[in-house]
């Protein structure tokens, strides 16, 4: 399985987060986004028309949405992750799936404006991505209440994964998650779970480390 | 007091490979400036009332000034050594002051903690005693004997190794790092930050480098130094304060950021300003 890849893009990094935690091994193919711009050179427009990365290659099945790509993971090695099969867990998948595209117009293009120089409005697509993260708080807030630490149910499927790297790199983009409380809470839960992979921007949970013991001659 | 010693020094402003007749408008120390190729295809910049700005091209990028430089764009004498690859690594914006920027590049025990099991590692976190002075003749900072444990040295390290450093900076805003070549024993990598001052507290970064690498396809040099800068970047964006405070006093000198200092004590002695708060602590 090969992954067309960009170490920076948090829709490529959604592909590698979920190949970790499902133990599959990709075949990385480094494009060069930025400052080459390979993704709409001729040899990656012919694959994805859209120009856009990550693009998986599985012998003859192309994949050129991230969302997609998750699916594909989980239902090939690890299906918990695709939730119980229950309606309302599946609409809720489903749900929050569609949703993260809202994160990668708005966060992602903050983050692309304000990080890669990429032309933009950064004050709409700022208070965009203000809009959806309200909207993610007060999702995970109510999954709170039902007993639930994921967007779907109360283990990660794969919607945790295409929601998680767009908000967690959105200081990258002007936009402070000071806000958000519960979305931090489920950021850690996140970062915590075993094969948890980082990348630039978002780190692993040091917190997690065994606590510091005093010093003997303080003690 | 010359409050404009930074005006009269270079700075980059673009890539030369990216650059086209249409050209591409950008910043220097506040004031909008164009950077595009002319009809003979030589790069030329201009300033916002039309004025033609100083230009060279040098280490892949173009460079300009505001001001008058007495002096060219300064030597990297490896640029001109066979062999080498040289990478442009693009362009990134950080939200912090162009000086933070060099600082923390020439810091050498952020590596086990920003950029961990890459350039450190716990508990390797020791840097040893090390060598730092004002270089009078060539008037730069010189850091030398720098050695540090290190994971993965470079894209073409495999496995942990102890890698010697030395570091220059030869204008406010740029830094030349030379560290342990894994494929070439006796040869230094080259690896520069050219820092473009948009604001006293807004800088785009050019990391640029000049590697004995024959193996590793480009787009992965690139990777790899731009995972490592990105890291750096969110570390950057919440110093507090933004700007880069300049004691007017003495400071009290750790082992760890001798380097810091003496380039701190370097600006002070060039009125180089753009970008600091002078405070007394
Ligand atoms: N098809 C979407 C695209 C994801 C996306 O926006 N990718 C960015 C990189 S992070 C991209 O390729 N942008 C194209 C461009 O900005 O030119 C997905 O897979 O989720
Ligand atoms: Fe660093």
């Amino acid at each position: 399985m090969r992954l067309y890849d960009y170490v920076l893009s948090p829709s490529c990094y959604k592909v590698r987060l979920m190949a970790a935690l499902s133990g599959v091994k990709l075949e990385i193919r480094p494009v060069d986004f930025h400052p080459g711009a390979e993704h709409r050179g001729p040899e990656l427009m012919a694959l994805n028309p859209g120009g856009s990365i990550p693009i998986l290659e599985d012998g003859d099945l192309i994949l050129t949405e991230s969302s997609a790509m998750l699916g594909y993971l989980a239902a090939k090695a690890a299906p918990a992750w695709l939730g119980s099969g229950a309606p309302e867990e599946t609409a809720r998948i489903q749900q929050w799936l569609s949703f993260s595209h809202r994160l990668t117009a708005s966060l992602g293009g903050a983050r692309l404006h304000e990080m890669l120089l990429r032309p933009g409005d950064i004050g709409a697509l700022q208070a965009n991505g203000i809009a959806a993260l309200r909207e993610l708080e007060a999702g995970l807030f109510e999954q709170k209440m039902r007993g639930n630490r994921f967007l779907a149910c109360d283990r990660p499927t794969i919607a945790d994964i295409a929601c998680f790297p767009y908000v967690a790199l959105a200081p990258d983009g002007g936009v402070s998650l000071d806000p958000y409380p519960t979305i931090r809470l489920w950021s850690r839960a996140l970062r915590s779970l075993d094969n948890f992979i980082e990348m630039p921007g978002i780190h692993r949970l040091h917190e997690l480390k065994p606590e510091p013991r005093p010093c003997p001659d303080e003690a | 007091m010359n409050d404009d010693a930074m005006r009269d020094e270079w700075y980059p402003v673009g890539l030369f490979s990216q650059l086209d007749r249409g050209g591409r408008e950008t910043t220097l120390m506040g004031a909008p400036i164009k950077v595009a190729l002319d009809a003979n295809g030589a790069a030329k910049v201009t300033g916002e009332d039309g004025r033609v700005l100083p230009v060279s091209v040098r280490y892949g990028h173009i460079w300009s000034s505001l001001g008058e430089p007495r002096k060219p764009v300064f030597p990297i004498p490896e640029a001109d050594q066979p062999g080498r690859r040289f990478v442009d690594v693009g362009v990134v914006r950080v939200r912090c002051s162009p000086l933070r920027a060099v600082e923390n590049f020439l810091d050498i025990a952020h590596f086990p903690f920003v950029h961990t099991d890459i350039l450190g590692s716990e508990p390797h976190t020791e840097v040893e005693d090390y060598k730092v002075e004002i270089r009078e003749e060539e008037d730069e900072v010189w850091a030398t004997q720098v050695k540090f444990y290190q994971p993965q040295a470079a894209k073409s390290a495999s496995g942990g190794i102890t890698t010697e450093y030395m570091y220059r900076v030869p204008a406010p805003t740029c830094s030349v790092l030379y560290k342990t070549c894994p494929p070439r024993p006796g040869e230094w990598d080259v690896i520069a930050l050219f820092v473009q001052p948009l604001a006293e507290d807004l800088c785009d970064v050019w990391p640029w480098m000049a590697l004995f690498d024959d193996e590793t396809p480009l787009t992965d040099l690139i990777h790899f130094q731009q995972t490592i800068f990105l890291q750096d970047r969110s570390i950057l964006e919440n110093q507090i304060p933004r700007l880069l405070p300049l004691d007017p006093g003495m400071e009290i000198p750790t082992r760890a950021d001798l380097t810091s200092v003496a380039y701190r004590r370097w600006l002070k002695r060039h009125n180089y300003t753009y970008g600091a708060q002078l405070v007394a602590q």
